[in-house]
């Protein structure tokens, strides 16, 4: 083999053997920190895992805000139109949460049933949603029209 | 009428692009000069016609035309007019004709400033240049135009602009980011021309490589000012959340910043071609790709719109276009460029391989981690969001093995290196770095840690061999004075852009590593006292400003008492040397609630303080942050920047074009600028 052929050769096998390195890294990390998303129906019909980091949203509930009086804990209710669920914070809430918009919290669900939040993230302009909590919504909508469709077939 | 004047210019400009798309490219196909001659003047048009349309819509901005439907969106009759100039690109629609206002300008300087290139070449390059503004002309007029009216009822007031966006750094924020992602395209043009002539030598790198460094300096000014406006502008104290947008600024940066190096190893020793044009294909794609990312909505981010779907799949297409065929042409001519030279493995050649590995490989986890959320949505994997942990994991490492590896690779020589030498070069850097690093811990009087020793010390090693290597190569019989001044601008924007990496890291280190953040409720007149300062929450009261109305809190901080520890009074020599003023505004137009930092900086640390929320009975929520060395960050950003720019300016490359302009056409070269400042230097 030339030397500059082999050389390049050896590059390759270099390149190869890192990249593989890297995907096997990569799939791994990946594992560990990616959070998935559920709406409060499918935390309600018990398909959230527990105990791991997930992502839950939808609209916060007219009144369900509540606060400590001596601390920043805090608590609110999100729904997706079909469920609710029970979200516990401490900290600062975002600008521009408020009742009755979308908002989207990142922490985990314990045994008992309860999501605590790590991080809240709301909305940041008056027309944007995030698209899991208009997603899920719109899912909600759906399943209640099906549901419906399928109590008039029933009662026809 | 203005708008219409817009309108009008807009579709001019397209139809300028078009012929500076086409004409001159036939010409290099068919060899008609007369052909090629029309590339200049056809982007000095365009760029005119397209000028004249961003002046049309900032005139409507600043006179509060409300018919127009962007203005009513984005502007409103109480803002500050230099708010009004800013919310030209406030939103989608204006801030792409700002990015086709600033590629057209970027044209324009090309064509300017190219005038010692062969002239086949600057057809080519121009023609490809045309052919992306046309791309974007037509996604402006066919999806989001910015003159649209909204008649016959206009509004009688604006919407207002969004207030996370009214402030300095936005107003510069995305100038400076698009001059950056922009910019790429001239390094993509001369790629595609260099394919499609079949031709890629050390004089197209001399020529790419000042405008690579011009693009990636801007590049780095704009993900600076992103990175220092969100750490006080939303009120998170933050500087780098891994947000989809972020990364998809951080991308063609990193490849901008393979480029950089690889078109270094491809000028001065013929090395790795095909790649280093894959590379400057790459860098721009990215850029696409990162304005496809915030423009389409379909990330969740704090910068993501509401927008209509038919723009992302308008510009998923046009990125299909532009990769798919830049790729195809890369893949049916690379191999026409001639065989690789071959390369020591102990050599300056190796050490840009090993650089363009390494910010391959952190490109290639910042693609995947920010795209990995869309695949999965795609393929019905379930909503998925990849956090920072993921981030970290990878970049901590990798920025680590990088700075090592460029403290020693930007000493190595190139062809090859002594062992020996490089071992007797790297001996005091080995030695002085991991101890300077315990030293400056001990003397802060922070804990010693892992993580900021590891970092501290690869920030530390970098600096050292690489003041080594100055100290080294300004050796000169006539004194240091001398040595130092015949040290080229290239070799110093090197040095400068390294130790500001260096800077950067050590900023990035001891922020992370020992900020004190507290997240508490106050009542009026309560105390905290946080890392060494104590801050006294006085009152809050209520202002105006000219949109808004603002809840001001006051915050008086002194030095905290050594002695008392936690809870401690006040000391009356500890008086406070400053006050904090926080704000919470509301904005009238939108209602919209806005977190106002009051920050007291220092190039040591900073004092960090941001009003919650009301929580009733006089308390506030309120975060008190004290972050040191957070300055370092932005300051090793500007050295990174400035060294790019400082580098751009090297003879070197004015001298190339002099010698280009000598064998190509000698007859004009006389009244030609680019020589008489060469002939000045000489």
């Amino acid at each position: 083999m030339k030397p500059a052929r082999k050389q390049r050769l050896l590059v390759v096998v270099f390149i190869v053997v890192i990249a593989s390195l890297v995907v096997g890294l990569l799939s791994y990390a990946l594992r560990e920190n990616i959070n998935l998303f559920y709406t409060p129906s499918q935390v309600a019909a018990g398909q959230a895992p527990g105990n791991t980091q997930i992502r839950v949203g939808g609209m916060v509930v007219v009144d369900s805000l509540e606060r400590a009086s001596d601390s920043l804990d805090s608590s609110f209710l999100v729904s997706d139109g079909a469920a609710t669920l029970r979200i516990h914070y401490s900290g600062i809430l975002p600008d521009l949460f408020a009742e009755d918009e979308a908002a989207v919290a990142t922490g985990t669900l314990g045994d008992d049933g309860v999501f605590v939040a790590q991080q809240v993230l709301a909305k940041h302009d008056e027309e944007y949603t995030p698209p899991e909590v208009a997603d899920a919504m719109q899912q909600a909508i759906d399943n209640k029209a099906k549901a419906s469709t399928a109590a008039k077939g029933a009662y026809e | 009428m203005i708008a219409e004047l817009g309108h009008f210019a807009l579709i001019l400009s397209l139809c300028l692009a078009c012929a500076q798309a086409l004409i001159p490219l036939a010409g290099t196909l068919s060899n008609k000069s007369l052909w090629i001659a029309t590339a200049r003047p056809l982007s000095c048009g365009q760029f005119v016609f397209v000028a004249i349309s961003f002046a049309c819509l900032v005139t409507v901005f600043v006179q509060d035309d409300f018919s127009v439907a962007y203005v009513a969106n984005n502007s409103n009759s109480l803002l500050p007019y230099y708010y009004k100039v800013s919310a030209v690109w406030g939103a989608h629609e204006g801030s792409l004709l700002l990015w086709v206002l600033i590629l057209a300008g970027w044209t324009l300087a090309v064509a300017m400033f190219s005038r010692s290139l062969p002239a086949d070449m600057v057809a080519r390059v121009l023609s490809v240049m045309g052919m992306i503004s046309v791309g974007f002309y037509l996604f402006m007029l066919l999806t989001s135009n910015p003159f649209e009216r909204l008649l016959p009822f206009p509004p009688v007031d604006g919407k207002d602009l969004n207030p996370l966006l009214q402030d300095i750094g936005l107003i510069i924020h995305p100038p400076m980011l698009y001059m950056g992602y922009v910019g790429f395209s001239v390094a993509f043009a001369f790629a595609v021309a260099a394919l499609m002539a079949g031709r890629m030598d050390s004089a197209w790198a001399r020529w790419t490589r000042p405008w690579t460094n011009a693009a990636w300096s801007f590049l780095t000014v704009g993900i600076f000012l992103g990175s220092w406006w969100a750490y006080y502008e939303l009120g998170w104290g933050g500087w780098w959340f891994w947000d989809p947008v972020e990364n998809a600024s951080l991308m063609p940066w990193l490849a901008g910043t393979a480029l950089i190096h690889s078109l270094a190893a491809s000028e001065k020793r013929g090395l790795f071609r095909s790649w280093t044009l894959l590379l400057a294909i790459l860098a721009f794609s990215l850029s696409l790709l990162g304005t496809f990312l915030v423009r389409s909505g379909v990330l969740t981010s704090v910068h993501a719109f509401a927008t209509d779907p038919t723009r992302g799949v308008f510009i998923l297409a046009f990125l299909g276009v532009v990769i798919g065929g830049s790729l195809l042409l890369f893949a049916l001519r690379s191999s026409t460029l001639g065989a690789t030279a071959s390369f020591n493995w102990l050599s300056r050649e190796a050490g840009l391989l090993l650089n363009n590995v390494l910010l391959v490989v952190a490109l290639a986890m910042v693609l995947l981690g920010t795209l990995y959320p869309l695949l999965a949505d795609v393929l019905g994997w379930g909503k998925i969001s990849v956090g920072p942990p993921y981030f970290n994991f990878f970049f901590v490492p990798l920025g680590l093995l990088l700075m090592l590896a460029m403290g020693v690779g930007a000493n190595l020589q190139w062809k090859r290196q002594g062992s020996g030498k490089l071992f007797s070069l790297s001996k005091a850097p080995l030695l002085l770095s991991p101890l300077l690093a315990v030293l400056w811990l001990l003397l802060a009087g922070w804990d010693v840690k892992v993580t900021s020793l590891l970092g501290l010390t690869a920030a530390l090693w970098l600096t050292l061999f690489t003041l080594q290597d100055v100290v080294q190569k300004s050796s000169h019989s006539g004194g240091r004075r001398a040595g130092l001044a015949r040290l080229s601008k290239s070799y110093w924007g090197m040095v400068i852009a390294h130790l500001g990496i260096a800077v950067l890291a050590i900023g990035i280190t001891l922020t992370s590593n020992y900020s004190d953040q507290r997240d508490v409720r106050l009542v009026a007149g309560e105390r905290i006292e946080v890392a060494g300062y104590g801050f006294v929450f006085h009152s809050v009261e209520q202002i105006r400003g000219p949109n808004y109305i603002a809840q001001r809190g006051r915050f008086d901080v002194s030095k905290a008492t050594k002695d008392g520890g936690q809870g401690a009074s006040l000391k009356p020599e500890n008086k406070a040397f400053t006050s904090l003023w926080p704000e919470k505004r509301r904005y009238l137009a939108t209602g919209n609630t806005m977190t106002e930092a009051d920050i007291d900086g220092g190039l040591f640390r900073d004092l960090y303080v941001a009003l919650g929320e009301p929580l009733g009975d006089g308390a506030w929520s309120v975060r008190v942050y004290v972050k040191p060395y957070i300055r370092w960050i932005w300051l090793g950003a500007l050295m990174i920047a400035l060294g790019g720019v400082i580098a751009a300016f090297d003879k070197r490359y004015r001298k190339a074009r002099l010698n280009v302009k000598q064998t190509t056409n000698v007859d004009s070269s006389e009244t030609s600028p680019a020589l008489a400042l060469a002939k000045k230097e000489n």
